[in-house]
């Protein structure tokens, strides 16, 4: 087996990382296993490492099973496997199951948390609190399963809230 | 006839002269923002005439800001292969722009702070340096003109993943925020490893000199966040800037430790350094990097009194190839030439600063008290 950083030397350390449900696997090369500064168990976290790698594993996984070509653009996942790139706009939605295992082992979270360009802003305003509002009916089950009529109480009030500034949705209490 | 880039760049001279917070430090401060049209395959996969398009759709909207009044704009094809390497050079376009060609293109603000890129891995990359440290300043500016240029270019945008780019890894706010630091002390003291592995740990990159891949010449290195989804632009900036913000404290300690414990160590680089810029014949790029941030390192510690720092800092700018070729008249110069070319003028250069006053300071009295500078 190849070493997955210089992908030249045989790997001849193997790490297993679990965190959550998720397992990741590196091997690497005496020298870039050094580099990386892996003797140093306490001062290393597989995933970052992953992410200096451009997460190979996770692009093949990725590429999973689907052989079809973007609708759009036409771009396939061995396309994608092959440059690490995306075609177009409209691949993130054609390839998105693979995908988002993926955006899991690169970024902090799967979900756009930054800037809003004007013209979007009432689209994502109202896609948030469809979340939300799913978040919150959730949990007042829970409370409810739970007898806990006081967060269930606030958590009504939210939700009554919430729904009487969306459109189409009044409440049906 | 159309100005030429190289006229349009302010003189080494006068860039060398830019000044920021903490810049002993922090060489400069630079926020990019990746944006797509939405509907266009990203350049990497589009055919020229697509990718024209998008550079006709991009460029007037760019030009037509108030802050490019009196910029300079082209096509990527307009430009000489030195033109190019002279705006690497500046970091002000990266390398894989300097590859592109027809269908790509520039646009760069008169005072050279913001910069935007047309068809690099994005369909618009733009970007704000600033010396200094000065992150936060960068963004404000960035922003502002992404907010102006949105109202007239339809981005691809998804309400759930952000603006969608071309490569996965900057999906998101699409942000990249970076630092350019001079970090001779922590490199002399060997504590830049453990210093580059704790910043990954917190998910960000430390790189060379010119970004993804490149060696960490003069002990200058770059360091960025790298994960842009699942968080504001606010917090990737905020986290940076204390990551930074530790980083000038811990290389700030170095240095004081250096001095205190083993100014000989110290003494020696920067001696060796002033003698063989001042007095090679011959000398590469690389060497001419790393010894010039040892001086640069004595400068600061007060070794050069009465030179300025920017002397040092020119000196870093011009004995890059493509700004020692474009003293030569552009002509293509060997290896050889340029590094006997570059030798002449740091000779020149340095002819009138004096060798290095450097006494060792006697053993430190403690005082008792304990006030931190």
């Amino acid at each position: 087996m190849l070493c997955c950083v210089c992908k030249e030397r045989e790997a001849t350390v193997h790490l297993t990382q679990i965190a959550g449900e998720h397992i990741q696997k590196v091997d690497l090369c005496e020298e870039c296993a050094k580099e990386k500064g892996v003797n140093d168990p306490a001062a290393f976290s597989l995933a970052d490492l992953l992410l200096g790698l451009g997460a190979s594993q996770e692009v093949e996984r990725a590429s999973g099973d689907q052989e079809s070509a973007c609708p759009v653009c036409g771009f396939t996942h061995s396309d994608f496997k092959k440059t690490g790139r995306l075609g177009c706009p409209a691949c993130y939605d054609h390839f998105s199951d693979g995908l988002t295992a993926l955006l899991k082992s690169m970024h902090k979270g799967v979900r756009h948390m930054g800037k809003v360009p004007a013209r979007f802003k009432q689209r994502k305003q109202a896609i948030d609190t469809t979340d939300r509002l799913k978040t919150l009916q959730r949990d007042l089950a829970k409370a409810i399963e739970q007898e806990k009529f006081e967060w269930a109480a606030e958590l009504r009030d939210e939700i009554k809230a919430l729904s009487a500034g969306q459109p189409g949705s009044e409440p049906a209490s | 006839m159309k100005r030429s880039v190289q006229d349009f760049l302010a003189p080494p001279s006068e860039v060398a002269r830019r000044r920021g917070p903490e810049d002993q430090i922090v060489l400069s401060s630079r926020v990019r923002l990746a944006r797509n049209l939405a509907g266009c395959p990203f350049p990497g996969t589009s055919r020229k005439d697509q990718r024209q398009g998008v550079l006709d759709t991009i460029r007037p909207a760019v030009e037509s800001l108030p802050l490019m009044r009196d910029g300079f704009a082209t096509a990527m094809d307009e430009l000489s292969a030195l033109d190019k390497t002279i705006l690497v050079e500046r970091h002000l376009i990266s390398r894989e722009h300097a590859a592109r060609n027809v269908g790509s293109g520039l646009v760069l603000s008169k005072d050279e702070s913001v910069c935007v890129m047309i068809n690099e891995e994005d369909h618009l990359r733009m970007q704000a340096l600033l010396p200094g440290f000065q992150i936060k300043q960068a963004w404000k500016i960035i922003d502002a003109v992404d907010t102006e240029i949105e109202g007239s270019l339809n981005y691809a945008f998804s309400p759930t993943l952000g603006f969608l780019t071309a490569c996965p890894t900057n999906l998101g706010t699409a942000i990249r925020v970076s630092a350019m630091l001079h970090l001779p002390g922590l490199v002399l003291s060997d504590q830049i490893n453990a210093i580059i592995q704790s910043v990954n740990k917190l998910g960000l990159a430390v790189r060379g000199l010119y970004g993804e891949g490149t060696e960490a010449l003069g002990n200058i290195f770059q360091v960025s966040n790298q994960m842009t989804l699942g968080e504001a632009e606010s917090s990737i900036i905020e986290r940076l800037e204390k990551v930074l913000k530790q980083i000038i404290h811990h290389e700030q300690n170095a240095r004081e430790t250096l001095l205190e414990r083993s100014p000989k160590t110290v003494y020696n680089h920067i001696g060796r350094a002033y003698g063989v810029l001042a007095n090679a014949h011959s000398i590469s790029s690389k060497e001419t990097m790393n010894l010039l941030s040892f001086m640069r390192l004595g400068l600061e510690l007060g070794v050069f009194p009465g030179v300025e720092r920017a002397v040092v800092d020119e000196l870093f700018m011009v004995t890059q190839p493509a700004h020692l070729q474009r003293l030569k008249g552009g002509g293509r110069l060997s290896g050889e030439e340029r590094d006997v070319l570059r030798a002449d003028m740091l000779r020149q250069q340095l002819k009138d600063v004096k060798r290095p006053a450097m006494i060792v300071p006697p053993a430190r009295q403690d005082d008792g008290s304990d006030k931190n500078t």
